[in-house]
């Protein structure tokens, strides 16, 4: 384990490698997505980094029809809205991400508690592209 | 065994400017009004040369105004040089935890006299760059990059929350109506109309221009119509989030002993609690919000009180969900029960936990350091029968503000007893 491996940055690093990552406390076993170097359960600095499965179940969602910037500039709109949810992984810990997959026209047939699996997204084209978490149905 | 302050502290005199869209005042032209009214209301006078310090919420006029280091500018502004002045930043929590943070101080022994401000100044950026000033508040490393908007993170609370109790989604708009019809009876706030008088308005407006006239039944209706009320981060419209907002709010805080050569009838701040909590993501529950539980807690226990015992609130609906979620966070009623109260109109002045005779954030407006401490404007007034239209009748003795930053990560609670 390097010495970074647990910085903040590390989780958005992993990213952009396909993979979610997060850290289980060496003493009181907690699973923190993402990682964290003080484990917020026993308060140990002694911790691992773990990869997650990529599998979870929807927690909570939304349709955004207003994006913010950086989504709009993406190319989201009240035409072409996203769904962003909160997602609970199959090791305990929540996640917030995109949502895609899914029919949009009909929000309320989105149903908290269908299964889920990681994807990642490009957002951006050239120099600004970047690749972002998220899930889709299984 | 419950905390006290280690010497009370006492509400004397609030003010605050009109909240809404002020395309030629800045910041600081909108607290000077503020204090001027916060002068006229000291029952007994005073000088504010005797103002020892300012705690002044505001959230971001580095981005809005392109301005930090706020404080001891708006204190020179109104003539206070040179009161201790500190900006606090707490997000839309900023006016509260200022609040009690200036409780503190007097509670300490340290000071006597204290001016609390709130101010923003948000409408001169377009609408998607407050977008993005607001978003500041969120973690911009792991809830930002999901593509979270605030009224996404409120939103999906809401889902769970529906999803959870199987809560009828319309409780959402009744609670935009009802905090409507409070604020069309104050003349602070930003709407100040019903949801009745913006239907038919658009109706005479559609009349006069010789377009076909919406023919909707009622405000239900109209707030169910996707052209009317459009959808803003699903099952979130537009009537269902608070507006952006320019307005300042004051209130003068002294010690216990002083109260008296101030007013004739002071407010006590007997409870005050404040909680802070994770990313919204980690909470072990998405359907409520555990700071604020935790900070009304806190403030019960200080006061001596139950939820019960409080006579009015003003809570921080900066989505309807909101109001829906702090209803039961605060004890008001038990958890799944909120949506409920909110359509049988249990939070209406007229109800058994009137919450918001204001109009709340979603009418009256949330210039967002200011919120808080506008909250404390509308207590005075009701505890002092200066409400007007909307004054609650019966005897007033409890009242309780709930101030939120983010989705929850700070929550602030006070208290406040008028003594007869």
């Amino acid at each position: 384990m390097t010495e970074h491996a647990l910085h903040s940055k590390a989780f958005n690093q992993a990213i952009e490698e396909d993979l979610i990552i997060g850290s289980r406390c060496l003493v009181c076993g907690k699973i923190s997505i993402p990682q964290r170097q003080i484990c917020p359960n026993c308060h140990s600095d002694q911790a691992e980094r773990v990869q997650a499965s990529g599998q979870g179940t929807l927690a909570a969602f939304t349709v955004i029809y207003v994006p913010p910037t950086s989504m709009a500039d993406a190319g989201y709109n009240a035409k072409n809205p996203y769904c962003v949810g909160i997602v609970s992984l199959e090791e305990g810990p929540r996640i917030s991400a995109q949502i895609v997959g899914l029919d949009l026209s009909d929000p309320a047939a989105i149903k908290i508690g269908m299964p889920l699996r990681q994807t990642f997204v490009t957002r951006g084209e050239g120099e600004t592209a970047k690749k972002f978490l998220a899930f889709e149905p299984i | 065994m419950a905390k006290k302050l280690s010497r009370g502290v006492a509400v004397v005199g609030v003010g605050m400017s009109k909240f809404g869209v002020f395309p030629e005042k800045t910041s600081r032209d909108l607290f000077v009004e503020a204090f001027q009214e916060l002068m006229q209301s000291v029952q007994k006078g005073f000088n504010p040369n005797d103002i020892e310090a300012f705690y002044m919420g505001n959230f971001t006029s580095d981005y809005f105004e392109n301005q930090s280091h706020l404080a001891p500018i708006v204190a020179n502004w109104v003539g206070i040089s040179p009161a201790a002045s500190t900006r606090i930043e707490d997000a839309c929590a900023s006016g509260g935890v200022a609040l009690r943070q200036a409780m503190l101080a007097i509670a300490s022994g340290d000071v006597d006299v204290v001016l609390v401000g709130g101010l923003e100044k948000m409408t001169d950026l377009p609408g998607a760059k407050v977008t993005d000033a607001l978003a500041l508040a969120a973690d911009s490393m792991f809830e930002i990059p999901a593509g979270f908007t605030f009224p996404g993170f409120y939103a999906a609370m809401a889902t769970a929350y529906i999803d959870k109790y199987q809560a009828d989604p319309d409780a959402l708009l009744r609670v935009g109506i009802k905090n409507h019809e409070n604020g069309a009876l104050n003349d602070k706030a930003q709407f100040n109309q019903t949801i009745r008088s913006v239907m038919t308005g658009k109706q005479k407006k559609a009349e006069q221009k010789g377009l076909p006239i919406p023919d909707w039944q009622d405000e239900m209706a109209f707030l169910k119509d996707p052209k009317a009320n459009p959808m803003i981060a699903w099952p979130l419209r537009l009537f269902d989030c608070s507006p952006v907002s320019d307005g300042a709010a004051a209130v003068l805080l002294v010690s216990e002993e002083l109260a008296d050569k101030f007013a004739d009838e002071p407010l006590f701040i007997v409870g005050s609690g404040q909680a802070s909590d994770g990313a919204l993501a980690e909470r072990a529950s998405l359907s409520e919000v555990p700071a604020a539980a935790l900070a009304s807690q806190q403030a019960y226990e200080m006061a001596g009180i139950q939820p019960d015992d409080i006579d009015f609130a003003e809570v921080h609906d900066c989505f309807t969900i909101a109001e829906i979620m702090a209803s039961e966070d605060l004890g008001f009623f038990p958890r799944g029960e909120g949506w409920r109260a909110a359509m049988e109109g249990r939070t209406a002045r007229d109800g058994s936990h009137p919450i918001n005779t204001s109009g709340g954030l979603k009418s009256k407006g949330h210039p967002v350091g200011a919120s808080g401490v506008g909250q404390v404007v509308e207590v005075w007034k009701q505890m002092h029968g200066l409400a007007g239209e909307r004054q609650l009748r019966g005897n007033l003795r409890y009242a309780l503000t709930h101030n939120v930053g983010g989705t929850g990560q700070t929550c602030v609670v006070h208290i406040f007893e008028k003594r007869n």
